[in-house]
């Protein structure tokens, strides 16, 4: 059998890699105590807290590893961590 | 003194070499005793001689990590560096071999700190032995030279595309005045075609260099990289012929043999240290002693098979040893060759010897006693791996 893994890819390979299985407390928005500063956004390291079209911010949660930093930052107090259920 | 031969520093003659092989990007940090290399290089780009990027960069490591881009990119690319510099290199390493990447470079091969030294051994290039570089060591300075143009068609060649390092021993032969013939830039063109890389970095078609591998896939990169090792192995001695066809001039593929064919007593060895042995052995053949050597040319990839082959007739071999690993008392080469033939049916004793660390000099007397003590394994004396040139009272 001949091997076809080439040594480059077409771009975006990281993608495949769901990092929100890695997760053990997940951020909850409260969109009514939600200023709309982006601040979560900003300060996510993994850069995957979105601004919705109504303003509001949410995480693609396939990829929000919990690591809590939005709700450390959130100037509002709008996020909160919840342990997460399996 | 023939025509074309000038007196140059071996640094010079490597410089020039890869001049001639046309790189598109140089990145380099300098250190002693590869400096006059590199400085060399800026001053070609300088004066036009050379069409080529050259980066004055902060540290090995972005020298390492430009040339990964450039490589990446489709650009002929060219480093050299010595001991820290290439230990700094380290994490860059792996990541050149896994992208498959050609980029070459001259390790001036040097100590390692602690204690801080600038002499030579070669502690540095066997440390990265592991990190997927070939890696090809030169016994003076023409072949230091010729050794470059011959690295670069290896490492870019379609079924290998590894990064190399050339490795020549630091002072020895960087900073000897040796008669060399320069390689000439029409031979050479016509020994090295351009780097033609069916993979780049291009935004018309995007590509992803590095990629993440998960579990399922990441055992085939490297088998993929020891494959292209092996098919390495094959090209080597046929790249060394293509250069004798155009230059004239030969040094053996994988390995050379030296009055070797009778030889009871074999000597094995890498770089400068080999000029050495041969005078050695011409004063002991003369004197009836039935002792030859075995050149290593090429460490990585590794020549098992030929060196089956050479030693098929030995009676006890010796191998010598710039470096060690510290808590084996035995150098890179000597556990190599013990390990290659241990699953064939040749038990021929391979005895160790150490020498020659932090540019202690090496001079034929201490060649002669180690194979004297070779000797005793004749008589049934058990002798393994040691320090060759210890002095007893510091020790």
């Amino acid at each position: 059998m001949k091997l076809i893994i080439k040594t480059v890819t077409k771009p975006g390979s990281t993608r495949a890699n769901k990092t929100g299985a890695w997760r053990s407390f997940m951020p909850v928005f409260d969109h009514k105590l939600c200023s709309k500063c982006g601040i979560c956004g900003i300060y996510c390291p993994e850069g995957v807290v979105n601004k919705l079209e109504n303003g509001y911010f949410e995480p693609d949660y396939e990829y929000c590893k919990g690591c809590g930093v939005c709700a450390n930052e959130c100037p509002k107090k709008a996020i909160i961590m919840v342990l997460e259920g399996k | 003194m023939r025509k074309n031969m000038v007196v140059v520093e071996g640094s010079y003659a490597v410089a020039h070499a890869v001049k001639v092989c046309r790189p598109n990007v140089i990145s380099a940090y300098p250190i002693t005793p590869q400096t006059h290399i590199v400085e060399d290089l800026a001053q070609f780009t300088a004066d036009g001689e050379m069409n080529c990027e050259y980066m004055n960069v902060e540290s090995e490591f972005s020298a390492i990590s430009a040339l990964i881009g450039a490589s990446a990119a489709g650009a002929r690319t060219y480093s050299s560096t010595t001991s820290q510099g290439l230990a700094l290199m380290h994490e860059a390493l792996f990541n050149a071999s896994g992208m498959r990447l050609p980029i070459v470079m001259t390790v001036v091969n040097r100590a390692l700190s602690a204690p801080i030294n600038i002499w030579n051994d070669q502690q540095d290039s066997i440390s990265q032995r592991d990190t997927g570089w070939i890696q090809l060591y030169a016994e003076d300075v023409q072949e230091s030279a010729d050794m470059t143009p011959q690295i670069y068609k290896l490492a870019e060649d379609e079924d290998v595309l590894l990064p190399a390092m050339a490795c020549m021993d630091g002072f020895i032969l960087s900073h000897v005045y040796e008669p060399v013939i320069l390689l000439e830039q029409s031979l050479t063109d016509d020994f090295l075609p351009a780097y033609d890389p069916e993979f780049v970095l291009d935004t018309k078609n995007p590509m992803s260099f590095g990629a993440f591998a998960d579990p399922g896939t990441y055992t085939e990169f490297r088998y993929k990289q020891e494959k292209a090792m092996g098919i390495a192995l094959e090209k080597i001695e046929k790249i060394a012929n293509e250069f004798k066809d155009i230059y004239g001039r030969y040094y053996g593929g994988l390995i050379d043999g030296y009055v070797l064919d009778d030889a009871e007593i074999v000597i094995m060895a890498m770089g400068s240290i080999i000029g050495t042995v041969k005078d050695t052995i011409d004063e002991l053949r003369l004197e009836g002693e039935s002792v030859g050597l075995l050149k290593i040319r090429s460490f990585r990839p590794f020549p098992a098979d030929a060196i089956r082959k050479a030693l098929k007739n030995a009676k006890v071999v010796i191998t010598l040893d710039k470096n060690i690993s510290i808590g084996k008392n035995e150098g890179a080469l000597c556990t190599e060759v013990k390990a290659c033939l241990h699953n064939t049916d040749n038990r021929v004793p391979v005895i160790g010897f150490m020498l020659g660390h932090g540019g202690r000099d090496i001079p034929i007397s201490m060649i002669k006693k180690i194979i004297n003590k070779a000797k005793l394994v004749e008589k049934g004396i058990f002798i393994e791996s040691e320090f060759a040139d210890l002095r007893e009272d510091l020790a």
